[in-house]
């Protein structure tokens, strides 16, 4: 297999997988863009999502799966946030500690494995493929278009997990650019610009916290759950070093489209996510071993965080230099 | 209107740097008093204003406003009846927010789901017209982009949106460029008047304190140690508070602000 067949062969599960991780992507927009809340709990709450998802699954529920996973993860943001607003806990210490204590959780959740199979589970995508196996078929019927047409082509790129994938991720959207303007977004975003207005207007900014964590924290558990059920296994390790994954790709996204209203910004989440997705894809592709995934994550989150740092130092440097220089001329 | 019985606030308590910030103070305000207050650094006037708008809870002593006891009231619960200026003009609006968003959180009625109506919006542009800087048709930029000057007076908007029972100002106007504070105290004056409000300010400003408002308090190390109003204030000049205060304080009033100001 050529090069761009074999890149074009695996763009639709980076797709599927960037949709999945934009559902991280769009929590942590939540959490950190809006609450201005480095939640480090991320990583055990993804794990969380997706062991829950699964066991559920497991026993028969693939639907129940999904709001029970969130509603494991509501709880993991809430114990998060009542630690830093309410027991004076640090809010990074809180999300490590969390983060810490959801590794025995999580393992007792599985049943005392760390490796869960669910190969001959019913979950939301197998239940799902026959519906959306026969929108395809019908849509296909709608146009007369046999199974070698363009139209066929680029319906076969919509997976079962793409649809899916699109379905949350364009829900959590909508979601949070309506919830964001009500008086209890508006409080949340202004608890992480300026947390004495907030005061000042009335509203607890404990609350807002509270408030926000948990529902940043239900997307992320329900990404887990969705990416454990598409793999049909999961791991206890899925979610290490989601948070600096999720970071990059919330600051790719910024770069494109950081500024503007709410949903460009969210929109923008979700692009970054699954540019981060192909850019690894295409690395993979010139034989970047895959380890190598969570050092990129790290390069990508240092560089957009220390970039604009140092461009605002670099006039000090020019200045420096030319002091120098002029008390050698002088001298 | 307003009483604050006996109240104490000690800083660092037990340690070396111990410092009684407010001592036994009392003060009875009443309804639609206008009262400046003036003192020398470190006298306790803003923590005065810190314990009666809840960033402090005093150690001893109780406060009631309007009939209610607010002693120990968190400072979000108290702000509903309680609002306040500070000399920062960054700290009473969101900067990432827009005009519209920060008036609509000031304003704050409706349930917790409830959006931004067609008739907020026009409301909120009313209440900008007055200040005539043009913010009313700048509804969607972020409050970020508005100068100091500009930011005081929209803070003021929001403190005053609902009429509060007392409105606090701590040097508001003092880190505007001369102009616009004398702008944004012409306008401080007009909605003080406008919504009948109860209102302390502390001000550096000697000659404002006396003109400004109908009493006016000196305080000292934590305590009120000269307190004038009706026609022995009316006949007050800024060299006669100064003799007031070296009378009560047994030396010179040493605000480094005063001095150099006016």
């Amino acid at each position: 297999m050529g090069f761009f067949s074999g890149l074009l062969s695996s763009l639709p599960t980076a797709f599927e997988l960037g949709l999945f991780n934009a559902l991280v992507v769009l929590a942590l927009f939540l959490s950190y863009s809006m609450l201005n809340v480095c939640d480090l709990s991320t990583d055990g709450c993804y794990t969380l999502g997706a062991a829950v998802g699964a066991m559920v699954a497991i026993a028969g529920h693939p639907y129940l799966s999904l709001p029970v996973a969130m509603l494991a993860g509501l709880i993991s943001g809430f114990v998060t946030a009542i630690l830093q607003t309410k027991m004076g806990v640090d809010s990074l210490l809180a999300g490590i500690i969390v983060n810490t204590g959801l590794y025995s959780i999580n393992i007792a959740i599985m049943g005392n494995k760390s490796l869960l199979n669910l190969n001959k589970t019913e979950t939301i995508f197998t239940k799902l493929k026959p519906v959306n196996d026969s929108v395809q078929n019908g849509i296909l019927g709608l146009f007369g278009a046999d199974k070698n047409s363009v139209i066929a082509k680029i319906l076969a790129f919509f997976s079962n997990e793409i649809v899916i994938g699109l379905v949350a991720v364009a829900l959590v959207i909508l979601f949070l650019s309506l919830f964001l303007r009500t008086r209890l977004g508006l409080a949340i975003r202004a608890t992480g610009n300026n947390p004495d207005m907030v005061r000042s207007s009335s509203i607890n900014p404990t609350m807002t916290t509270i408030v926000g964590l948990c529902i940043s924290n239900s997307f992320t558990a329900l990404s887990g759950c969705l990416f454990a059920q598409s793999q049909k296994s999961m791991s206890i390790d899925v979610g290490t070093g989601m948070v600096t994954v999720a970071l990059a790709a919330l600051l790719i996204g910024g770069a494109f489209m950081g500024r503007g209203k709410i949903p460009t910004r969210a929109i923008g989440a979700v692009i970054g996510a699954v540019i981060f997705r192909i850019v690894y894809t295409i690395a993979l592709r010139f034989h970047m071993p895959s380890f190598m995934l969570k050092l990129v994550s790290s390069v990508i989150v240092i560089i957009a965080i220390t970039g604009p740092y140092l461009k605002s130092k670099y006039p000090m440097f020019v200045r420096r230099l030319k002091h120098r220089k002029a008390g050698r001329d002088n001298a | 209107m307003l009483k604050i019985e006996n109240i104490s606030l000690t800083f660092n308590k037990g340690t070396i740097n111990e410092k009684t910030a407010v001592k036994d103070l009392s003060l009875h305000v009443k309804k639609g008093d206008f009262i400046t207050i003036i003192g020398a650094n470190g006298a306790g006037k803003s923590t005065l204003f810190n314990v009666i708008g809840g960033t402090f809870i005093s150690d001893e002593g109780r406060i009631v406003l309007d009939g209610e006891d607010i002693t120990l009231t968190p400072e979000h619960k108290r702000a509903r009846s309680i609002g306040r200026l500070f000399q920062d003009p960054m700290k009473g609006s969101a900067p990432g927010m827009t005009i519209e968003e920060n008036l609509a959180l000031a304003a704050g009625h409706g349930g917790w789901l409830s959006s931004i109506s067609k008739k907020d919006k026009e409301r909120f542009k009313e209440c900008l017209r007055p200040l005539d800087m043009g913010l009313e048709d700048r509804m969607q930029q972020p409050v970020g982009l508005l100068s100091g000057g500009q930011r005081q007076a929209l803070t003021l908007m929001m403190a005053t949106i609902n009429p509060p029972k007392l409105l606090l100002l701590d040097e508001h106007t003092a880190a505007l460029d001369p102009a616009t504070a004398e702008k944004v105290l012409e306008l401080t004056k007009k909605i003080v008047e406008e919504h009948k409000l109860t209102c302390m300010m502390i001000t550096h400003n000697m000659q404002s304190a006396l003109e400004l408002g109908n009493r006016t308090i000196m305080m000292n190390q934590g305590n009120i140690i000269y307190d004038t109003e009706g026609e022995e204030r009316a006949g007050l000049t800024v060299n006669d508070l100064l003799d007031k205060f070296k009378e009560a304080a047994g030396k010179a009033l040493d605000n480094d602000r005063m001095l150099l100001g006016n």
